[in-house]
């Protein structure tokens, strides 16, 4: 937890007032301040990766230990960006300073400081572009105070401190880019900053380590292959225990109908942990009912994906063992778990990266008969998608009542939500395992949905002041329809928010718990043959089997 | 931060002072003549350029911002114009976000308020978008009605538009409704960046040239028709001297009309170098003009390039006696 | 977006922002008229106003004899050049069409090469017409 600042001290520093002055002349003053910022990345990491410039360096500390020419490794890497991404191009081009982004940002909501505004944070580098990569901008150099009256600067170490604080102060949630009548989004802008700071081995180890990880062993949290099976193999236990079912998952199962892929946060940590068991049901239940075959890879055992926070060819990297293993295992098609930045990279980048996935067949469900044309090429289902059709088919016995204790409201992740438009299936699940279900206010859903504050792998532990005002935009509707209807569940299909959101319930609504869909369709399901539940997957009494006091 | 708009506005009244002065020293030909030609010639030359520029660089992912249901199943009602998978979709999107500023449409404005429920409230922000249409339309029409200058006969459509833009038949000469609009809506926008905190710490002296440039533009131009007035034939013998590259220079057209020219020369040539090309940019925005259909068909990038993977032969090397103890598949048993 | 209709818009964008030049190329160009003075103007070479001011400023001038004919009575107007007029557009031989006798050269031609439409005509006749 944030140990440093109370809720209530870091209300009192929101000031969405701006000083006075230019923003140019604050780049000296910018402070790289605890509580904001996560540690560098471990040399051991980056070197797994092959990533340049690998050793130990301290954000805090004046020298970075960077290259000698890294202002001209910084210069090519924008040079042959603007030629791959016409995205970054116009993007660089385009922007009006119109302002519609600025208070559409939640780090600006929860922190005030005008450089979180999208449109300055953008500015911190196209004021760089505007200097080194335009005749204007060549042009005004030369005249007296033409580059300050231009907006331009050189790529100073100062200017090279301050972008690297501020576009890791950016979870490349989109929301600014719903807004902007241009469509610059300032997730694209952030995209390229990393993968120019990678360049020179500027990334920091909430993301490198993972990353290495996830080359490594399979996943982010570098879970070895026996290991990942014991922690699948302790779920089963919970889930007999509770439901005297055996839902024993096959791994690695040569010509299984579906591989499956979920992010190993599920795997790991509470309560990701109790919607990794409601797969486990699921599978259960289609393997007994309707003999689907489903399975689980120790060596595919990554759904999400921190390259994607690092350079478009590490996300390919890492994302590669997806088809890779769909090929050697033989399926048919692929399922992904909950996951939210996991969902961006299936449904916008992996098919062009790692495609054509021509060994797979176009994703049909055997037991209700739809065929997904709408992953028809990248041959990847995502499992609200396939959840919901089986429940649109009648093909699931359900018993909401084992929810009822469970007054729901659900967070849109940033990447299903503007990177894919995954809003209504999430929606139809959970109102078919639970009854009392409430939105948060229209301007903090669907499209307009507001990041957990700790995405694009920022969910470090050191900077968690920074986490919790993010966070604030979302915990203040989350309080909303906690105080107006009882809210006491967030429902969410993303393993960071699963993680994220409970530490940003425990700091600004203590009183909500937060749940993946599939631990309610875990509660909910009933499994042939299963004795009576009196339990819940957290083990806690269900609806009506409490205990008398 | 006054020099951020003092210097552009002293700029482009120093600029109207050279054409105003200068033709008045008898450099009639360079301010109606060069001039213009060579601002043309910029315009066109600078935006082909930079479109071009846009356009040689690859659009390696099919990356559409999605503002609303995807299409997934039949049953699920999709929203095809902000999230469309289909070209016609995203031709209706497109429409809808040249044409009506969709994505300005839903601005909003937040408040914070510090106190018991510590609350921030979103409210519909709606101005910036009346200002920006009522600007852009009206802008529009003035030059849609220009062409008055360079055409005879004038056409049926452009005196369509003047009668139009007329209609409420005030003053004499009638009152053009675009001549209220637009300086009115440049003035918002000025008064905007001069007044709202943050936009006036986003601003740059890039910002507010264009904007005093306008309004330089149109304060000419309101005063010529309706204040100090102007022979209007001895212009449009000017103006259709240019188009017909037989310039001439007619005697007994004022400076005020030179200035006027002046800074519309300096905007055509100025605008590829500016922010002012978000005209062609937003056509070209990949988040807005892609479908988003990126896993029904495939997107290819031209620059796609193999890297370095971990195989699964090299993970199963790797962990293969951990694998076979724990009872996991492996392929090769030692 | 393909860079085919990408090329084909700049192309379509580049023809528009050109149009006043080929439009003229296309079309038949009407000239510009030629101011000529006629009948008893000829003869006069005095007007109401000097002739660049008299081009420019026309359509105040009689607006401000409308307004001092229909409420104040007042009739005579006195020129900088010392000669009186009779305010009107066109009664009378000391009118403006009394004098240009030529509607067509003296008003239209330079209201239609401007697509200028004043409403004098609305309520004045052109005397040539009258007969």
């Amino acid at each position: 937890m944030a140990d440093e600042i109370t809720p209530d001290e870091l209300l009192d520093k929101i000031d969405y007032g701006t000083p006075s002055g230019d923003w140019m002349d604050t780049t000296k003053s910018v402070q790289i301040r605890p509580g904001m910022y996560c540690y560098a990345a471990k040399a051991e990491s980056v070197e797994t990766l092959g990533l340049p410039n690998a050793r130990p360096w301290n954000p805090v500390e004046d020298d970075w230990k960077l290259p000698d020419d890294w202002q001209q490794i910084l210069h090519e890497g924008i040079k042959e960006r603007l030629e791959r991404f016409r995205t970054f191009k116009i993007f660089m081009d385009v922007c009006v300073r119109c302002g519609a982004c600025a208070d559409k940002c939640h780090f600006f909501l929860g922190t005030g400081d005008p450089k979180n505004m999208p449109v300055l944070r953008s500015e911190l580098l196209r004021s760089v572009y505007r200097n080194d990569f335009t005749t204007a901008g060549k042009i005004l150099q030369k005249i007296p105070g033409g580059q300050r009256l231009g907006g331009n600067r050189p790529l100073t170490l100062d200017a090279l401190k301050e972008m690297w604080y501020y576009f890791f102060q950016c979870t490349e949630c989109r929301r600014c880019s719903v807004f902007c009548p241009y469509g610059i989004d300032t997730a694209e802008i952030t995209i390229m900053a990393r993968e120019l700071f990678n360049l020179i081995g500027l990334n920091i180890d909430w993301i490198a380590t993972p990353v290495s990880n996830c080359y490594q062993t399979g996943n982010h949290l570098g879970i070895q292959p026996h290991a990942f099976k014991d922690m699948l193999e302790f779920f089963v236990e919970d889930i007999e225990d509770i439901t005297g079912v055996d839902c024993t998952p096959n791994f690695q199962k040569k010509g299984a109908d579906i591989l499956f892929i979920t992010p190993s946060g599920d795997v790991f940590a509470d309560p990701g942990t109790y919607t990794c068991q409601g797969y486990l049901i699921l599978f259960q239940y289609l393997k007994e009912k309707y003999g689907l075959d489903v399975t689980w890879s120790t060596y595919a055992s990554e759904g999400g994906n921190f390259g994607f926070f690092t350079s478009h060819e590490t996300m390919k990297r890492l994302n590669a063992k997806m088809y890779a293993e769909a090929k050697r295992l033989g399926v048919k098609w692929i399922l992904g778990g909950e996951c939210g930045h996991m969902w961006r990279v299936i449904h916008q980048y992996m098919d062009t990266m790692n495609g054509p996935a021509d060994f797979l067949e176009v994703p049909v469900n055997p037991i209700t008969g739809t065929r997904f044309d709408n992953a028809a090429s990248t041959k990847m289902v995502h499992i609200t998608e396939f959840t919901a059709d089986l429940i649109k088919h009648g093909k699931l016995e359900l018993d909401k009542s084992r929810n009822a204790n469970r007054i729901m409201t659900f967070h849109d992740s940033c990447n299903p939500a503007r990177g894919m438009g995954l809003l209504d299936e999430p929606r139809y699940v959970i109102n078919n395992v639970c009854d009392n279900f409430y939105e948060m206010p229209p301007n903090t859903i669907r499209e307009n949905t507001f990041c957990c504050g700790s995405g694009a792998g920022l969910n470090a532990g050191e900077n968690m002041e920074l986490r919790m005002a993010g966070a604030l935009p979302r915990a203040t509707a989350l309080k909303f329809v906690h105080e107006k209807f009882g809210v006491n569940t967030l429902g969410t299909i993303c393993a960071i928010d699963r993680a994220a959101l409970s530490t940003l319930c425990e700091y600004w609504v203590p009183d909500v718990e937060v749940a993946g869909i599939h631990e309610l369709v875990g509660n909910a399901l009933i499994l042939p043959g299963e004795k009576e539940r009196t339990e819940d997957l957290r083990m806690e009494p269900l609806p009506g089997c409490e205990e008398e006091e | 931060m006054t020099q951020k708009y003092l210097i552009p506005l002293t700029a482009v009244f120093l600029l109207f002072l050279v054409a105003y002065t200068g033709a008045g020293a008898g450099l009639g030909w360079f301010f109606g003549i060069v001039v213009p030609y060579l601002a043309v010639l910029a315009f066109l030359v600078g935006f082909v350029v930079k479109v071009m520029g846009w356009t040689a660089s690859a659009v390696p992912f099919r990356i559409p911002t999605t503002c609303g249901q995807q299409k997934s199943l039949p049953w699920i009602k999709q929203n095809p114009i902000d999230n469309p998978d289909t070209s016609s979709g995203v031709f209706v999107r497109m429409l809808l976000e040249i044409f009506a500023f969709r994505s300005l449409f839903r601005n909003t404005k937040a408040a914070f308020n510090r106190n018991a429920s510590n609350r921030i409230i979103y409210s519909w922000e709606i101005f910036l978008w009346v200002a920006a249409l009522a600007f852009h339309y009206a802008f529009l029409v003035v030059v849609l009605r220009h062409f008055r200058f360079f055409t005879a006969p004038v056409p049926g459509a452009v005196q369509f538009l003047e009668a139009l833009d007329g209609i409420v038949q005030v003053g004499l000469p009638g009152l053009f409704l675009s001549g209220v609009v637009l300086p009115a809506a440049a003035l918002f926008l000025l008064a905007r960046r001069l007044f709202d905190a943050k936009v006036k710490y986003m601003s740059r002296a890039s910002d507010y040239f264009p904007l005093f440039l306008i309004l330089g533009i149109a304060a000419t131009g309101i005063s010529m028709r309706y204040f100090t007035k102007v022979d209007v034939t001895g212009i449009k013998e000017m103006t259709m001297g240019l188009v017909t590259f037989s310039p001439v220079i007619p005697d007994g057209i004022g400076g005020l009309f030179y200035g006027h020219l002046f800074l519309v020369s300096i905007l055509f040539a100025y605008f590829p170098a500016s922010k002012l090309m978000h005209l062609g940019g937003v056509f070209l925005s990949p988040t807005r003009n892609m479908a988003n259909n990126t896993r029904a068909r495939r997107h290819i990038n031209p620059w796609n390039y193999d890297v370095p993977i971990h195989t699964y032969e090299e993970y199963e090397d790797h962990f293969r006696d951990k694998m076979i103890e724990a009872g996991l598949p492996v392929d090769k048993k030692e | 977006m393909t860079n085919k209709w990408i090329v084909t818009g700049l192309a379509v964008f580049v023809l528009a922002v050109l149009s006043p030049f080929w439009f003229n190329m296309v079309t038949t160009t009407q000239a510009a008229p030629e101011p000529e003075l006629l009948g008893p103007a000829k003869e006069a070479r005095k007007c109401v106003l000097d002739k660049y001011e008299m081009r420019a400023n026309h359509m105040s001038l009689l607006d401000e004899w409308r307004d001092a004919v229909v409420r104040d009575a007042d009739r005579i107007y006195v020129a900088a050049n010392g000669k009186s007029f009779h305010m009107s557009l066109s009664t009378g031989e000391n009118s403006c069409l009394g004098c240009h006798e030529d509607k067509e050269k003296f008003c239209d031609s330079c209201h239609t090469y401007t697509s200028v439409n004043p409403y004098c005509w609305e309520c004045h006749t052109n005397p040539k017409e009258i007969e």
